[in-house]
C-alpha cells in the first residue's frame, strides 16, 4: 500500500495527541493485534522494521547466487527444474519482502542502492561458497531449515504486511527444505563418491547454519526491544536450540555425521547440548571478510548497473505511449 | 528521467466466487507490464484466476486517525444487522 | 522455549509424520501413466528423432535463458525469465519422454540430455549462441517463440496424440513467451536512442540465423501428418515479426536470411537439424553435462 503518513489528511477537530497515539499503539501490541501501514507507530519501530525486512529481502536476493550458479550444471533435468523453481521462489520472496518494506515508506530502489553500496547487510550464510552439487542439497536442508525456524515465528510479527509476507514465504520455503533433504537422501543411496560429497558439504555448512540465528543472546543488543514490540518472537539462542534438536535426528536418518564432538542428548533439558560456533569467524564474515562477500555484492551491483539502460528504456517507452494518448505512465 | 519503475498494488481473485484480495505490490514501467509482473510473481503456484493492478499513487485510503469520524456513524446503526430483530423461535427458515 | 513454541511448524504443517515439513513437494511426471504406443503406420525411430529435435531446441534455449538468472535488469524480470526457462525445460522433458517412449531404446530423458555429444544434437543453431546483452536475450526469445508457436499451434493437430497434447500445453506457454519478449522488444525499440540501437544490433546479429528455422529436415518430411513442416510456419512468422518490428520502430534487415546461408557460423548444409553446429554448442554442453558426466553410475 502507499507510503504511510505521506498524504494522510488532517482531520478537523481531531484531538488525538501524540500520547494517545502512543497508547493506542501500545494497546494494539499488547492485545496481539496487527499494526497496519497507515497506523501511527514510533519512529524506532518503523526504523527497526525497515532494517529487518530489508535485510531479509536482501538475503533472499543475494541467496539466489550460491545455488543459482548450479542451475546450468544440474546433473538431471528433474533437478534442474527443481533448482530453477527454487531460485525463482527466492526472487519472489525478496520481492514480497521489499513490498512489505515499501509499506513502511521505504523505497526499493533506495534499499537496493544501500545494499550494493555495502551499507545494508544480508545473511552472512550466503558469503560461503557452493563447491559441489551436494551443497545444493545441504543448503536446502540446513540453511533453509534454519531459515524456516527463524521465519515461522515471524508469521506472527506485529506488523501486518511483514507477517502476511512471511506466511506466504514459509509455505513456499518448506518445499525448499524438502527438496534439499530428498536430494541428500538420493545421493546417500548413490555411489561412495556421492556420499563423500554429502558429508563434505555437511561439514562445511553446519557451523555457518548455526550462526544464521545470530550472536548469543547476551551479545544481541536489539533482541529485548524487538521482542517487546512483537517484531521478533524468540531469542537467537532459543531458535538455535530448536534447530539443533530438529536437525540431529534428520542427520541420523540421512547417515551423516554432524561435525561437533560436543553434540550429545541432555535428558534433563530434553534437548541436545552442542558446542559454541566460532563467533570470531562470524564477526569476520559479517564485517565483509567472508570468502564470497565481494563476489556476491559485485554480481548484484553488476546486474543492477547493467540493467540501468533497460529500466530507463521501459520508462521512456511508457512515457511516449502515454503522450501518444495511450495509457499514462 | 528516473529509471526507477513506479509501484503498483496487486489484487488477486483466488477462484471464481471470491473477491479480489490485496496480495502485495510490484514495480513496473506501466500498467500492462505491471499485470505481467504480477502474474509472474503472485501466481507461480496457480493461486489466481484474475488479477487487478492499480498504481499505488492512485489509491485514496481512509486515514486511521479518522476512524472515529469515519466509521463510528455506522456503528450505531444497529438496525442494519439482522440480530437487531427479535423473531420468535417458531418461525421457520428465517 | 515452551513445548508449544518448539513445534513452530504446527501452525503450517499437515498433521501426522510429516510435521517437520510444512508442505508437500508435489513434483510429478507430466506424462506419467500416458499410453506411449506409436500410432500405426508411423515409424517409431522417425517419431523419436522428431520429438528429440523439438526437445533439443527447447532444452538449449532454456539453458541459455537460465544463464541470465541473477543478472537481469530488475527483480520482476528475474521471475519472468525463470518462468520462461522452466516452461522450455518442461517442454524438453515431455518431448524427450515422447522420444524415449517411441524408439524402444529404453533410454531416459537424462540419457538424451547428458550423454550426447554436440554432433548428436539436432537443435536449430538459432538457439545455441549466448546473448550479448538483454536486447539480445529478448530479441532471440521473441523470434524463437514466434517461430515455435507457429509450429506448435499446427502440431496440436498431429496424428500422434502425445505430440498433440504436448503441443497444446506448450502453445499456451509460447504465447506468453512471445508476448512477453515482444513487449520488451517494443519497449527497447521505442524507448531511448541507446536502447533502440542495442535492440536493432541484436536483430541484425540474429537475422542471418533465421533462414535455418524454415528448412524442413528429411524426418519432418517423412512424418507428414505427425510432424509440422516448418515451411508452413513461415507466413505466420513473417506476419507477426513484421508487426512487432513495426511497433518497435525497428528496421527489418531483409527477408529471413536474405536467401543466404550463414555458412561460416554453422557449417552450411542443413545446419543444426543435421548435427552441424556452431562452436557455441560444445561449450554449452561441456558446462551442462559436467556434473552428470563426472559421476558415472550416480543417481540424483
Amino acid at each position: 500500500m502507499p507510503a504511510p503518513s505521506s498524504h494522510v489528511a488532517e482531520v478537523p477537530g481531531d484531538e488525538n495527541t501524540a500520547g494517545d497515539e502512543r497508547a493506542h499503539f501500545d494497546s494494539l501490541i499488547a492485545r496481539e493485534q496487527r499494526i497496519e501501514p497507515r497506523d501511527w507507530m514510533p519512529d524506532e519501530y518503523r526504523a527497526t522494521l525497515i532494517r529487518q525486512v530489508a535485510q531479509h529481502a536482501h538475503s533472499e536476493i543475494i541467496g539466489m547466487q550460491p545455488e543459482g550458479m548450479w542451475i546450468t550444471r544440474a546433473p538431471s533435468l528433474r533437478r534442474k527444474a527443481i533448482l530453477l523453481a527454487k531460485v525463482q521462489d527466492e526472487a519472489g520472496h525478496g520481492m514480497y519482502l521489499y513490498s512489505a518494506a515499501e509499506t513502511l515508506g521505504a523505497d526499493r530502489a533506495d534499499l537496493t542502492a544501500k545494499l550494493i553500496a555495502g551499507r545494508q547487510k544480508y545473511s552472512s550464510i550466503f558469503n560461503y561458497p557452493t563447491l559441489t552439487y551436494a551443497d545444493v542439497g545441504v543448503i536446502g536442508w540446513l540453511v533453509d531449515g534454519a531459515a524456516i525456524c527463524n521465519q515461522v515465528p515471524l508469521c506472527r510479527s506485529s506488523y501486518g504486511p511483514y507477517a502476511r509476507a512471511m506466511v506466504r514465504i514459509c509455505k513456499e520455503e518448506s518445499f525448499h527444505q524438502r527438496q534439499g533433504y530428498e536430494l541428500l537422501l538420493t545421493m546417500m543411496a548413490g555411489t561412495p563418491g556421492q556420499r563423500e560429497m554429502v558429508q563434505d558439504a555437511v561439514d562445511r555448512w553446519w557451523w555457518p547454519s548455526l550462526m544464521m540465528f545470530g550472536p548469543p543472546d547476551e551479545s544481541s543488543p536489539n533482541t529485548a526491544r524487538s521482542m517487546a514490540w512483537g517484531v521478533k518472537r524468540h531469542t537467537n539462542d532459543e531458535l538455535r536450540q530448536s534447530f539443533v534438536d530438529m536437525s540431529v535426528p534428520q542427520a541420523d536418518r540421512l547417515g551423516v555425521t554432524l561435525p561437533d564432538t560436543g553434540l550429545s542428548w541432555n535428558g534433563e533439558r530434553g534437548s541436545y547440548d552442542f558446542s559454541e560456533p566460532d563467533w570470531a569467524e562470524f564477526a569476520q564474515v559479517v564485517a565483509g571478510n567472508g570468502p564470497c562477500n565481494a563476489a556476491r555484492l559485485a554480481r548484484r551491483r553488476e546486474a543492477h548497473e547493467n540493467g540501468e539502460w533497460v529500466r530507463a528504456a521501459a520508462v521512456a517507452h511508457a512515457t511516449k505511449r502515454a503522450a501518444r494518448g495511450g495509457e499514462r505512465p | 528521467m528516473s529509471a526507477d519503475w513506479p509501484l503498483y498494488e496487486v489484487f488477486l481473485r483466488a477462484k471464481r466466487g471470491l473477491n479480489h484480495v490485496h496480495v502485495g505490490s510490484v514495480h513496473a514501467p506501466d500498467a500492462a507490464m505491471a499485470l505481467r509482473n504480477a502474474r509472474d510473481l503472485y501466481t507461480r503456484r496457480n493461486e489466481g484466476v484474475s488479477i487487478w493492478v492499480v498504481a499505488s499513487a492512485d489509491i485514496t485510503a481512509s486515514s486511521p486517525d479518522e476512524k472515529d469520524a469515519f466509521f463510528s456513524s455506522s456503528a450505531d446503526k444497529v438496525y442494519r444487522h439482522p440480530t437487531f430483530y427479535q423473531i420468535p423461535d417458531d418461525v421457520p427458515r428465517i | 522455549m515452551t513445548g508449544h513454541d518448539v513445534t513452530v511448524y504446527e501452525s503450517l504443517a499437515n498433521s501426522g509424520d510429516d510435521r517437520r515439513w510444512a508442505f508437500g513437494t508435489g513434483f510429478e511426471d507430466p506424462l506419467a501413466g500416458v499410453d506411449m504406443s506409436v500410432p500405426s503406420g508411423v515409424d517409431g525411430a522417425d517419431l523419436a528423432a522428431y520429438a528429440t529435435m523439438l526437445g533439443d531446441d527447447a532444452l538449449i534455449a532454456s539453458q541459455r535463458v537460465a544463464e541470465w538468472i541473477t543478472r537481469l535488469p530488475e527483480l520482476e524480470v528475474e521471475t519472468a525469465i525463470a518462468n520462461v526457462a522452466l516452461d522450455l525445460l518442461g517442454q524438453a522433458r515431455m518431448l524427450f519422454a515422447r522420444a524415449c517412449g517411441a524408439d524402444g531404446s529404453g533410454r531416459g530423458e537424462d540419457d538424451l540430455a547428458y550423454l550426447r555429444d554436440a554432433h548428436d544434437w539436432h537443435n536449430v543453431c538459432f538457439v545455441e549462441g549466448p546473448d550479448a546483452d538483454f536486447a539480445g536475450l529478448v530479441m532471440r526469445l521473441a523470434l524463437f517463440a514466434t517461430w515455435r508457436l507457429a509450429v506448435f499451434s499446427r502440431l496440436r493437430d498431429s496424428t500422434d496424440p502425445i505430440l498433440a497434447a504436448i503441443a497444446a500445453k506448450a502453445a499456451k506457454e509460447l504465447t506468453y513467451h512471445r508476448d512477453f519478449a515482444a513487449q520488451w522488444v517494443v519497449s527497447l525499440g521505442d524507448g531511448t536512442e541507446h536502447s533502440h540501437q542495442r535492440v536493432q544490433a541484436a536483430l541484425d546479429a540474429l537475422w542471418p540465423l533465421v533462414e535455418e528455422l524454415f528448412l524442413s529436415s528429411p524426418v519432418e518430411r517423412r512424418l507428414q501428418a505427425v510432424a509440422v513442416d516448418p515451411v508452413m510456419a513461415r507466413e505466420e512468422f513473417e506476419d507477426v515479426v513484421g508487426r512487432i518490428l513495426e511497433a518497435a520502430t525497428l528496421r527489418c534487415p531483409g527477408p529471413p536470411g536474405g536467401g543466404q546461408h550463414d555458412g561460416g557460423q554453422h557449417g552450411g548444409g542443413q545446419g543444426g537439424r543435421d548435427g552441424k553446429h556452431s562452436e557455441h554448442l560444445a561449450a554449452l554442453l561441456d558446462e551442462m553435462q559436467s556434473v552428470a558426466r563426472a559421476h558415472p553410475g550416480a543417481t540424483w
